[in-house]
């Protein structure tokens, strides 16, 4: 298994969760903290999904989700959004701009992993 | 034989006693005093204005060569005295609420004050009149000829006779312009000419009663030889002519109502409506006296008298030719009382529209700067009237003189009588049908005035005078069917029933089929119900008098229009002007000048001078009824600010509406965000707790060290969610105002070193130097020592979690000045940058790495907070090099004073 997943969240502690829980499945695991910059690290790693946080420092989510559906090479990747916010009209809204599948924080381990691997066939 | 010389005595006697009547009775009317004046009785005598010389001299004449057709002149009259009482009231209560001055006014009045109505009627009038006060002039001439003829043989022919008219003329003038233009009464009323005009109506009565009862039963020789008399004359055997008999009714009885002179005594000298009531069944009995002779005198008269005596004559020359000069003489003077008391009553009454409706109207269109500058516009109205009166009476001299005075008396009449009935159908139409209009008006008199000319006046004076005898007897131009006395071919009708039939139907045609597709103008319909609905309108009271009255109703008006304080400055102003006491000055034309320029400015230019034209002069709109308009109009002012007041509070009201709404959408908006924010704030703890107590309890082969790390985790995590649930619960405390302070005295020193303990270190870095100055912190407050120590722990530990500086540095420096203390916190980091110094106070404005804070962001809300209540403040200090907070209390808090 080779399978790349590029996590863009900032709060250290959730990091760490996500990359125990998917490394111990056997994903590589990436992380990236900052919006601003999130974009092109996506471009750059080309990873087979991205796992990504609404509430970014530097740039929103939906901000760079908007920029991969945009992006002709990036526009089919999955993206599982992650948010803490949790409200209906944020949930509408990812849908709408894209994401592949929306998850409401805090989540079950067994349901992120389940998702990830739907979303990425594996 | 009576001596002419005699006869002109007596003549002068009678006038020098008619003369003492009217000025004893305008003395008496002037104090009010002589109620009988007053009396109905004087009013229905004065209505025998109606049968003058004409009547006198030429019933008996009319009877001697047309039988009993004379009846209808009286039979007309009577039926509308009697059946059209309820029309006369209304006539008499018009013209008393709207001071209605001629007919020419009332019809000008009716159609929105139309001037030119009252130039044309009052033109008609005058046309129609005139040939009537020639025969009143001839009708006198001839009676001083019979006397000259039946007296020796003078020098005195036909120039004396000439004379004799002119003289006649003459004083009928003078009489006129004494006692119609002594002074100008507001209601156009003439105590002294009324009261002479009821003397003469008795004089002529028992004139004519004296002759005939001297013809029936000292003639004729009692009453059943008298009728057996009758029935040999030639009057027995003349026919009646239906056609003309309802034609000659209906002509007397428009006569009564359009008649300028009939109006004059029935409508503007009326005293009171009530007299209508005697009149009603009085004056038929007049006139049925007047006629009760006629017959007997015309069957004796063409027995007794040579064939070719002129039957007109023979009142005076029956008993003349019987040598009684006595009652010769009388008859004398009731025919003189007959032609006089008309021609007085005419000229009066023609007068009056003359100068009202022609004179000066021109006088004023010509010298508009003129008649400002006057002044006295009184003088002004009664010189014009002199003028007309004598103009009016030259003109009857003149007619006399030109036609000659030839013609028989009682066609002359007719013709009159003819062609001021073209009046009816708009005086008629203005006072029972609001739909009649000037238009329609205009129409109907000039075509029918035009028809009458054509069709009787003209042809009147006789074949070759105005029209050729081929125009009468072919038509113009030769169309036969427009002959003037065969209009459309009809031939066989007598000349006087066809320019009835044909001036009156086209007059009433177009007036009417005019009015009904003409729309009324504003002022036209006003009138319209002023004048149809006057019972509605108007109390039947009495005129009420000039002078002070008029600027009393001028203040009243002004007070509802301007209001009253403004209205009573302005007139008591005016009066001081005048050098006058009170609030009723002079109605000068600068004071009416300056009112109207007030009035104009609430009412408008138009209307005030309308308003004040009601109240000074005499004219359509009554008082009562501008009052009401006056009324109206403050009301709809009053009304209109009060929808201004309403309209201006909704606008108020919507504006603080929208205000609240843009603060509750705000403040949605704000919840929305805030909630947003808790569920973040709560959600990220929960999230790292959630996930790692699931891989501890799924993971049983987890290296030790991990299983150290992830419960660490999760008690840190655990320990933010207390922390922050803390925090929302003491701002929420805080901020709805619950919070309960226990001020106490505390050192200032005292809390600062407690709070720097509390902070505690910086966990795992180089601790932080902390300067204070130990002098300046002995400071004594009355405060609660614990929430104010609470802000000094979190601006200490902020400076401890945030400064950036190698050697991080937090001086804390206090001053105090004023009863105010302020501390200030400032470190040697990199600061907050500039944009971000207006939202630090915010809940979870969070600035940094989330990692870092350890919070959720509402330390600095909590002390902002603290401080408010605390009666101080906290803020951010700019340019201090690092982070810079200043905290200000009052050295004594607001709640322990």
């Amino acid at each position: 298994m080779d399978k790349r997943v590029l996590l863009i969240e900032d709060e250290p502690n959730i990091i760490e969760a996500i990359r125990f829980i998917l490394a111990r499945d056997g994903w590589r695991v990436d992380t990236h903290a900052d919006g601003t910059t999130a974009f092109d690290r996506v471009a750059e790693t080309r990873p087979d999904i991205v796992i990504l946080d609404v509430m970014l420092p530097g740039r929103s989510g939906f901000d760079i989700l908007r920029d991969i559906r945009a992006d002709a090479g990036l526009g089919a990747l999955p993206v599982l959004m992650l948010t803490a916010k949790g409200q209906v009209k944020d949930r509408d809204l990812a849908e709408r701009m894209g994401a592949s599948r929306f998850m409401a924080k805090p989540f079950s381990n067994t349901e992120v992993l389940a998702s990830v691997r739907e979303l990425t066939g594996a | 034989m009576i001596a002419f010389d005699m006869l002109v005595a007596i003549c002068l006697f009678y006038v020098a006693i008619l003369f003492g009547v009217a000025f004893l009775a305008e003395r008496g009317g002037r104090r009010g005093s002589n109620a009988w004046l007053r009396s109905p009785l004087v009013y229905t005598l004065s209505l025998s204005v109606y049968c003058t010389a004409w009547t006198f001299y030429g019933a008996v004449g009319y009877a001697a060569r047309s039988g009993l057709e004379f009846v209808t002149i009286y039979l007309g009259p009577t039926l509308v005295l009697i059946g059209w009482w309820w029309t006369l009231r209304k006539l008499v209560r018009i013209g008393k609420t709207q001071r209605i001055t001629s007919i020419a006014d009332l019809i000008s009045s009716r159609y929105g004050k139309s001037n030119m109505l009252g130039v044309i009627v009052t033109l008609i009038a005058v046309v129609g009149t005139t040939p009537y006060i020639a025969l009143q002039l001839q009708s006198v001439t001839l009676s001083f000829a019979v006397f000259a003829a039946a007296g020796a043989p003078g020098p005195w022919q036909v120039v004396d006779l000439n004379a004799a008219a002119f003289s006649v003329a003459v004083g009928l003038a003078v009489f006129t312009v004494f006692f119609g233009t002594r002074n100008l009464d507001a209601n156009e009323r003439h105590h002294g000419v009324v009261t002479a005009i009821a003397v003469e109506a008795v004089v002529k009565l028992i004139a004519l009663l004296a002759v005939g009862i001297f013809v029936v039963w000292g003639i004729g020789g009692g009453v059943q030889a008298t009728l057996d008399r009758i029935e040999a004359s030639p009057l027995a055997g003349m026919p009646v002519a239906p056609g003309r008999w309802i034609g000659l009714t209906f002509l007397a009885g428009a006569a009564i109502l359009t008649l300028p002179r009939m109006f004059q005594v029935l409508v503007v000298e009326n005293e009171d409506e009530r007299h209508l009531a005697t009149a009603a069944w009085a004056f038929p009995g007049y006139v049925f006296l007047m006629s009760l002779f006629v017959v007997p005198i015309a069957a004796i008269g063409l027995a007794e008298m040579p064939p070719g005596a002129n039957p007109d004559l023979f009142v005076l020359t029956l008993p003349l030719a019987q040598g009684r000069d006595g009652l010769a003489t009388l008859a004398f003077l009731g025919g003189f009382s007959s032609a006089t008391s008309m021609v007085i009553v005419a000229a009066i009454a023609l007068s009056t529209m003359v100068s009202n409706h022609i004179v000066m109207p021109l006088f004023l269109h010509w010298t508009r700067a003129g008649a400002t500058m006057s002044g006295d516009v009184r003088t002004l109205v009664l010189r014009a009237r002199r003028l007309s009166i004598g103009g009016v009476l030259l003109l009857g001299y003149l007619y006399y003189r030109l036609t000659g005075g030839s013609e028989a008396l009682a066609e002359i009449g007719l013709i009159s009588f003819a062609g001021v009935a073209q009046f009816l159908p708009a005086l008629l139409g203005g006072i029972l049908w609001r739909g009649a209009t000037r238009a329609g008006a205009l129409a109907g008199l000039t075509l029918g005035f035009a028809l009458w000319a054509y069709t009787l006046f003209l042809p009147s004076f006789g074949e070759g005078a105005v029209m050729s005898a081929g125009l009468l007897a072919d038509g113009p131009w030769g169309i036969g069917w427009l002959r003037p006395q065969g209009l459309f071919g009809l031939d066989g009708l007598d000349p006087l029933v066809h320019a009835v039939v044909f001036s009156m139907g086209a007059n009433a045609l177009a007036f009417t089929l005019v009015s009904l597709l003409d729309f009324p103008g504003p002022m036209e319909r006003l009138q319209a119900a002023q004048f149809v609905n006057v019972f509605d309108h108007s109390p039947a009271g009495q005129g009420w008098s000039q002078g002070r009255a008029e600027a009393e109703d001028l203040l009243l008006m002004a007070q509802r229009i301007l209001g009253a304080d403004d209205a009573q400055r302005l007139f008591q102003r005016a009066a001081a002007d005048q050098g006058k006491q009170g609030y009723l000055p002079d109605t000068t034309p600068e004071f009416l000048r300056t009112l109207e320029r007030k009035l104009a400015g609430s009412v408008g230019a138009a209307t005030a001078h309308a308003m004040v034209g009601q109240i000074v002069g005499r004219s359509s709109v009554s008082v009562e009824d501008l009052m009401k308009v006056a009324d109206e109009t403050a009301q709809m002012m009053e009304y209109s600010s009060q929808l201004e007041a309403k309209s201006e509070e909704l606008a108020r009201t919507a504006r603080q509406l929208r205000e609240v709404n843009e603060k509750l959408t705000e403040l949605s908006v704000q919840k929305d965000a805030f909630l947003s924010q808790i569920s973040h704030e709560l959600r990220t703890p929960m999230t790292s707790i959630r996930a790692f107590s699931e891989i501890l309890m799924e993971d049983d082969a987890l290296p030790p060290e991990r299983l150290a790390d992830y419960s660490r985790i999760i008690h840190q995590e655990s320990m933010r969610l207390t922390r922050l649930l803390d925090d929302l619960l003491d701002l929420s405390v805080l901020e709805n105002g619950q919070v309960s302070l226990h001020p106490q005295p505390v050192s200032l020193s005292d809390l600062l070193d407690r709070s720097v303990a509390a902070a505690g270190g910086r966990s795992g870095r180089a601790p932080m130097a902390i300067r204070r100055d130990p002098a300046a912190e002995r400071v004594d407050l009355i405060t609660d020592g614990d929430r104010l120590s609470q802000v000094f722990i979190n601006l200490v530990s902020n400076a401890q979690k945030y400064c950036d500086a190698a050697d991080p540095v937090l001086t804390i420096s206090v001053t105090e000045a004023e009863g105010r203390v302020a501390v200030d916190f400032i470190d040697n980091g990199s600061g907050i940058p500039d944009r971000s110094q207006s939202i630090i106070f915010e809940k979870f404005s969070r600035l940094s790495d989330p990692r870092k804070a350890g919070g959720a962001g509402l330390g600095l809300a909590i002390c902002r907070e603290i401080m408010v209540r605390l009666g101080g403040s906290i803020v951010y200090l700019p340019g201090r090099g690092g982070a810079a907070f200043r905290v200000t209390l009052p050295s004594r808090c607001a709640e322990a004073a």
